[in-house]
This record gives structure tokens, sequence and C-alpha cells, in this order.
């Protein structure tokens, strides 16, 4: 299989209390050095809390972010410099489906706009090409020439999909889109993107902070933590058998039906301005010795494709 | 446009301001069209004529020329400066702050530093600085108003951009292709132009008395062109002698002015989404009440809070939105009822109307009981509401940032709520809010008590909130989602605290949450909401493991539950009814594989004694 997507030691760090002479008061990595790999047709999962640097490294994906250092390959080519350039290979779906569309743009004004600016389409070639798309999004015709305030969270969505298919792009970051929806639409959104990978071939990078769905959808998932991947494998394994304790918390933490409830670990995230030197995790880990308090755990396999980044992975 | 319109002819001042706007606009545009004399025509003869004498409506000046004359043309002139200044600069504004607020970063900071040193000038020592270096004129004194005004325009338009920049339908418009300049245009401009519109409407009538003052100067309009302005500074040496000629132009400027502040405030109170969904009128301190019957003295039961047929609906305009339509439910003592269901389903309505805390207008609760030890709070008195919010009944919210105050340190917001229900001294409710937060589990509670919410992670300040609704030891806690914005290890944390205090307190809890999971985790008994009805009712293990109505055991079934590997998900086709257009009778007919002609002919009631269902073809027996 070939290689859809591929980073190598991709990082970000914002500048915090920028000064006009001087340097920064501070720096946060909000993405520690990072690389992944994701092949043609693949689902890649990634899950994390809030503040593990998953919205970073999805905009730095898609090119809304340039990263401090680092490569970003997609499809054997490296990305290029704009949005524009990016465009074309891979597309984003945002969380919040509604703000995602200008309010005072109709419907097929907005799909209309990647066909415009990335392939140069004329008027005939446009319309036809935007009636296939959003039958492909089962959604009816005569929904295009409506404004977005006219629609439901989980419509909105499916706009914002056919938005993304729209640029012809054959990956997809989709960032946690069904997290804004109610569970019936989530079900409805989360099949309708299955259907499409498979009539299209497209290849995903499914971000969410909901373990089930992203259980449900991935080939393979990485767990993210405070800016670094702590545990990567395959999406039947990992939360089955976690080999990072962390991993081990979130899928005792998921609250499930006829399990009293779980993940008990107090604390919280370090401070990322003050970061600790050692693995991030050392504080809430049962298992922490002192190594894991001085030297930061590098991602090593485990067993078979599954890797971790742990001085003391858990038994299966 | 239509609202607009609508809700612009609601304002009887802003109608009245274009009434006369309109008369005066109509004026002026036949004044070519009247049998006037000429405006610049001297006649020393017949100086300071008094109004209606000689054929001279409003008399002469102390050039003896018509003042009616003067005053139509100079009026024509004065409006069309103004107005002119305001496009100017309302268009030069908007473009600097689209910019600055755009681009941000350097660009926004030269910009915006530069609009600043604009700004510190008194105004009218900086059009007289500009009109000085261009030489008097009334061209000149157009430009001096305009630049004078820019950074008004400039900051506003920066603010809104600010915001708009950084919503996703940008990143989205990047992403499609889209230049910058095809950006601020297509995407942003359309935005931030009611903006615009708005600062405009605003401050036309301030641009024609900021000319009309550089004219009075005699800086503005040269002799013998007449404006307003102009009018008024010739008629000063003889204001005591001949008050008609200073009278006449006044008149006509406060009339101007007036009448386009009125309108102009109009269309903003018209156009801003803010003032049009009604945040400037204030809610009432309760719900209001409009109950045609009240319901029978219930006998005696052992419930801590039950309600029963609670009706609560929003009356918006002629539409009406039956968002809570007839639900009874009781909480024992001890007892956690979850109360489960999708958005729009009318959860969080019911939990609020039990203290009455539904914003009105538009809300009104239209019929049924809420008791609390068998007293019914609806239509109860204020003051007594307010001795029991918070002292017997508490609420936690979703986002603990928005329910803690800013401003205030965590402490002082704990003794406050303590101090409103309890005459105890200052030290001793500190003592106990510092107790309250090493019941919640905050470490170093005696530090941390001195914290703003601000420094608080998400899961801290969501206990601090536990702690407030725990500050009086009420009998009933409301929880509404309140783990929904938190992260999972969090929230575990959190489902765990709250499932600790109500065994240790007895303190009942009605939590409500659209998920399964948590409501399996913590709830004894559950209540299933869709379209502002319960639909099912039961213990948690009933009504998880059977689920008796198809949306229930349908719902179920869309939920991933973790742990069952990669697979297709179950989901419902449609969407729920919006309440102001239910379908009649099942709600849930339109959706449901298994509804007949029946299910939408009529009413169907909940059934069954404890295991309850509202549907004639249940998926398991309720008896």
């Amino acid at each position: 299989m070939s290689l859809a997507l591929e980073t190598r030691d991709l990082t970000k760090t914002f500048d915090v209390g920028k000064r006009l002479m001087r340097p920064p008061k501070a720096q946060v990595h909000a993405v520690h050095p990072t690389s992944l790999n994701v092949e043609n047709g693949e689902t890649l999962g990634i899950v994390g809390e809030s503040g593990c640097g998953k919205s970073t490294l999805a905009r730095m994906l898609v090119g809304l972010l340039p990263p401090t250092s680092g490569t970003i390959e997609i499809e054997g080519l490296s990305g290029g410099s704009s949005p524009a350039d990016f465009g074309r290979v891979i597309q984003y779906v945002f969380q919040d489906p509604v703000s995602s569309l200008n309010p005072r743009k109709t419907i097929r004004q907005i799909l209309e706009a990647p066909l415009i600016h990335l392939h140069g389409m004329g008027r005939t070639e446009r319309s036809a090409r935007i009636d296939e798309i959003f039958d492909s999004v089962s959604l009816r015709p005569e929904f295009l020439d409506r404004y977005p305030h006219e629609f439901s969270g989980g419509q909105a969505q499916r706009i914002g999909i056919a938005r993304a298919l729209a640029a012809n792009a054959r990956i997809l970051v989709l960032d946690e889109p069904v997290s804004a929806l109610d569970v019936s639409v989530q079900a409805q959104v989360l099949n309708l993107l299955a259907d499409l990978k498979d009539e299209l071939g497209l290849t995903y990078l499914f971000i969410s902070h909901d373990l089930a769905v992203v259980e449900a959808v991935s080939d393979r998932v990485a767990v993210l933590y405070f800016g670094a991947v702590v545990e990567e494998g395959r999406a039947e394994n990992i939360f089955a058998s976690p080999r990072h304790p962390y991993t081990r918390l979130l899928a005792e933490s998921a609250p499930v039906v006829g399990r009293p409830i779980g993940g008990q670990a107090q604390g919280e995230l370090p401070d990322p301005m003050n970061p600790p030197p050692g693995c991030a995790f050392a504080s809430r880990c049962p298992r922490a010795t002192d190594i894991c308090r001085t030297d930061r755990p590098e991602l090593r396999p485990i067993e078979g494709d599954q890797r971790a980044a742990c001085h003391h992975p858990l038994d299966p | 446009m239509s609202t607009f319109i609508k809700l612009l002819a609601r304002n009887r001042l802003a109608i009245f301001g274009a009434a006369v706007l309109g008369v005066i606009i109509l004026l002026i545009v036949v004044t070519p069209l009247l049998p006037l004399p000429d405006p610049d025509a001297t006649a020393t003869a017949d100086r300071f004529k008094r109004p209606f004498s000689d054929g001279f409506i409003l008399g002469t000046d102390h050039l003896g020329r018509d003042l009616l004359s003067r005053l139509l043309w100079g009026t024509q002139l004065s409006l069309a400066v103004g107005l002119a200044a305001a496009l100017i600069a309302g268009t030069v504004g908007a473009a600097i702050g689209i910019v600055a607020g755009y681009f941000g970063g350097r660009i926004d900071n030269v910009i915006m530093r530069a609009i600043d040193m604009l700004m510190a000038f008194p105004y009218i020592l900086l059009a007289l600085a500009i009109v000085a270096a261009l030489g008097p004129g009334l061209l000149n004194a157009l430009y001096a108003v305009a630049a004078v005004n820019i950074p008004f325009f400039a900051r506003n338009v920066r603010g809104v951009t600010v915001s708009i920049a950084h919503k996703e339908f940008v990143d989205a418009a990047r992403l499609s292709g889209m230049g910058h300049i095809r950006i601020l245009t297509t995407e942003i401009l359309p935005n931030v132009l009611p903006v615009v519109i708005i600062a405009m409407s605003t401050t036309i009538g301030w641009m024609i008395l900021e000319t009309a003052g550089l004219s009075f100067l005699g800086l503005g309009s040269q002799p013998p062109q007449a404006d307003l302005g102009s009018m008024l500074g010739e008629a000063r040496a003889a204001l005591i002698t001949a008050p008609h000629t200073s009278i006449v132009p006044g008149m006509m400027i406060l009339l101007i002015v007036m009448s386009v502040n009125l309108l102009g405030d109009g269309v903003r109170d018209a156009l801003d989404p803010r003032l049009r969904s009604g945040a400037l009128s204030r809610p009432m301190a309760a719900t209001l009440v409009r109950r045609d019957e009240t319901p029978p003295e219930e006998a005696e039961t052992e419930a801590v809070l039950s309600l029963e047929n609670l009706q609560t609906r929003f009356e918006v305009g002629s539409r009406i939105y039956r968002a809570v339509g007839g639900v009874s439910l009781a909480i024992n003592p001890g007892e956690c009822v979850g109360l489960i269901g999708e958005s729009g389903s009318g959860k969080s309505v019911t939990a609020l109307s039990v203290m009455g805390l539904v914003a009105s207008p538009p809300g009104i609760i239209t019929g049924g009981a809420v008791r609390l030890n068998g007293q019914d709070l609806i239509g109860a008195p204020y003051r007594r509401l307010r001795a029991l919010r918070g002292d017997r009944v508490a609420y936690i919210f979703q986002d603990p940032l928005s329910t803690l105050h800013p401003l205030y340190r965590v402490g002082d917001q704990l003794t406050e709520a303590i101090r409103v229900h309890h005459r105890i001294s200052r030290d001793a409710a500190h003592e106990r809010a510092v107790k309250l937060l090493e019941d919640v589990r905050i470490p170093n509670a005696r530090a941390r008590i001195r914290s703003y919410p601000h420094e608080l992670s998400g899961g801290m300040r969501q206990r601090v909130a536990i702690a407030m609704a725990l500050a009086n030891e009420p009998e009933v806690i409301i929880a509404d989602e309140p783990t929904t914005a938190l992260d999972v290890t969090v929230q575990a944390q959190i489902l765990k605290l709250l499932d600790d205090l109500r065994r240790d307190r007895g303190v009942s809890i009605l939590f409500i949450t659209h998920d399964f999971g948590v409501v399996g985790q913590l709830c004894d008994r559950v209540a299933v909401m869709y379209a502002g009805r319960i639909v099912e009712e039961g213990t948690t293990a009933e009504v998880l493991d059977a689920p008796a109505h198809p949306y229930t055991k349908r719902l179920i079934a869309c939920v991933p539950e973790l742990g069952a590997g990669r697979r297709e998900l179950h989901a419902i086709p449609g969407l729920p009814p919006a309440v102001d257009q239910l379908p009649h009778g099942c709600a849930f007919a339109p959706r449901c594989h298994k509804a007949t002609g029946l299910c939408a002919t009529s009413e169907i009631e909940l059934t069954g004694t404890g295991r309850k269902v509202r549907c004639i073809l249940p998926e398991e027996d309720v008896a």
C-alpha cells in the first residue's frame, strides 16, 4: 500500500507574550515532534482530550497553520506553501457545521468556490459537478439556493462534507465532525462518511474525543497526550488491550452502561508553559518511577504494529 | 428585509424621525422647481424683513436675500455634504478596519496605533488643522469632517472583523483556494456591512453638525453660497436685532439632526441582531405563569419534588413553541433520576421551569404544577421562589466558566451563596466555604479559595459549581448536562463525586443529559424525552436493557459502545419535529418503522405505573 500522508517530526510552537524587540516571554509546545503515516484508503483515528494538540496538528496538515519545523508529505509530494496548494489534495471538515458556512452565501455559492478557485471549472461543468456531489451526500437539489441558517446541524455537516468533496481531494481531515450533533443524527453522518469512503476511495484522518466513535470508524488509532503521540495501534486492539497507562485511563473513563464509574486517576494536564522534563503523564500515572520523571519516553514498538511511548508499558 | 421594516415600523420615534426627514428631503428635492427668488440675489433695500412680510415668507437676511430660498438651497447643500462625508468616512474607515482586523499582527498594530493618534486630537482642532492646510472651502470642510470620523468606523469595523476572521468559514474559504483579496471582499465584507450601515446611520447627523460648525467659523462654504452653518455665521452679528435670521437656519439644523438621529437609532435597533433578539429587554425575575386552572391538591406522596403535567411554551411573535408539553415526573428523597433527550427535546426547559428560571419573555408556564414537598411552586410569589432557589433546590449548569462570575474570587462567590440564605458571620461562612471545597475534593482548598474562576481548570471550576450547589444543603440538585463540556477523564471524576455526595448526604438529583452511558452509571431511574414529552420512564436497568418505546430502542442502538470494534452504526432517519409544528398524535411516528395510521390520529397517553411508555405498539410489555 502506498502512503497517502506522512509527517516527519512535525512540530508547532506558539510564542506567548510577544514583545517588540526582545524574544517572547515563553513558548508553548502545542505539538511535539510527531511522525504519522496514513496509508491510502485508510482511516486513522486521532483521539485526545482538550489541549492535547489535535486541532493544531490537523490545521498544520491542511496548511492553515505553518509548522515550526518538520515536513508533511502528501501522496509523495511535499504539501506546498498555501492552503490553496494543499486544498487540491487534502481537505478539512470542521467541527461546528453552522459556523463553517458563510451565513451570507447560498449553498451553491459555497460549493462553487473550490470548483472555481482550485479547478477553474466553467459554469455548466460546475453545475453538473455540484448536482453530482449534492446527490452523493443525499441532500435534495432545491437546498442549493438556500442560506446556511435554514439547515439543521446534521444537514449543515453534510454540506460541509460536500464542500470538502467538491475540491476533489483524496484525503479528508475530519475534525470532530459529529461532536456537535445529536446521537441519532451523528450515526447518519458517520454512515454517510463510511459510504463515501468506499465509493470514492478516500483516506480519512478522523479526530475526536469520543473513543467509541473513533473505534467504530477507524482502522488505526493514535492517542495524543500533551502534544505527543503516546500510543498507536489497530483500532480493535488499542482500547481493548492498551499498552500506555493513559490510553487505559481514557478507555476506563468512557461511560459505559453497566460498568461502575471508572478512571479515578486524579490530576490534570501539566502546565504547557512549564512542561515536565520526563513523561507528561507521570504525575497522574500509577506506574511512574524515577526514570519517568527525568527521561521522556520515545514511541517504540511493543507488539506487532502497536507502539507506545512508555517506560513501563502495560501487559496485555 | 421585511422583518427589518416591520421592526422599524414598531419604533414610533423612528417613524416620527423618518416622517420629518421625509418632508425635509421632499422639500429640497422640489426646490429647483419652486418659484423661489435667486438665493444669492442681494437687495439691500429689503434687508432684515421680518417673516411673513411683503411676500417674504421667512423674511430676509442682512443683504436682503430671501431666507426661505437660502434655507432650502442651504439645506440641500448641508445634507449632501453630510451624506458624502459619512460615505467617505464609512468607506475608508471600513476598508482600514477590515484590513487591520483580517491580517492582524504587525499590520493591525501599525494601523490601529495610527488611528489612535488621530483620535487623540480634539476633533474640531483636527478639522481646523486640515482646513487650514487645504484652505477654506466646502469641499475641504467635507474632507476634514470625513477624516475626523474615519477612526470611529475603523475601530468599529476592526472589532467585528477580528471576530469574523477567526470563524471557520474563513478557513474553509482559504482551503477552497481563495486569495486574501477575494476573502476580504466576498467572505468578510458582506458580514461587516450591517455594522458599517449601523455606524453610518448613527453618525450622519453628527457629521452634518460638524460641517455646519466649520461653515459657521467661515471655513466651509464661502459667500455668497448658502449652507446652514454659514447662514448661522452670517446671522450672528444681528442676533439681537433680527433674531429670525438665526432662528430659521438653527431650527432647520435641529430638525435635520434630530430626525436623522431618531431614524438612525431605529435602524440600528432593527438591524443589530443582539438588540433584535431582545438583549435589551430584561427577563423577569421569575417565569411568567398563565395557568387557566389550578391543579387540585395532590394526595400525600413521598416524592420530594414532583412535576405534574408541566407545560412551558415560548411565544415569539405569532409562533408558539411548545417546549414542554405536559411532563410528569417524581423524584424521591435520595434518588437520582435521569432525564435524557436530544437537543430541543425540552429537557433543559423542564429543569428551568421548576424554579421559574425560564426567561420571560418569551417563556410562559401555561399549566401543571411543580410540588416541592407537596407545596406548589408554580405561581408562587417571587420572594418565596427566591428563598428556595439555591437553598432547597440548587442547580448545576453545563458551562462553569459562564455560571461563575469572572471578576470575583470563588471563595467570595461561595460565601455569598451561603450568606444569602443564612445569617452567619463572614468568617463562619468562609470556614464553611473551605469545608465545601474540601468536600468536592479540591486539593489545597484553603489556597484555592482565593482563586479567580479563570485560574482554575474546567474540572476544578465544575467542582466549585458543585460546591456552590451544596452550600445550603439542598434537598434537590438539578444538574443540567454538568459533564458535557468536560473531558472524559475529568467527567469520570465529576460523576464519581456526584455519586458519592448523593449517597453520603441523601440529596436527590435530577440529572439531565444526552448520554446513555452517564445515565447508566449514575441514575436509579430514567425518563426519556422526545419533542417536549416523556415517552418512556422506568428504572435505569429496565429502560436500558429492554427499552419499550421504539424511539428509546433505536436511540440506544445509535450510540456506539466502546469495545465493539469497527462497524456500521444504526441511525434514525429524519429529524425531530420542530416544537412549533408538532404532528398530530405521536411525535415520533413520522420517523418510526412501526408506525401505523392509528399513531397519528389521536393523542397517545403515557401508560403504566412505575414503568411507563407512551406508545400503542411498544417493543416490550409494560404492565
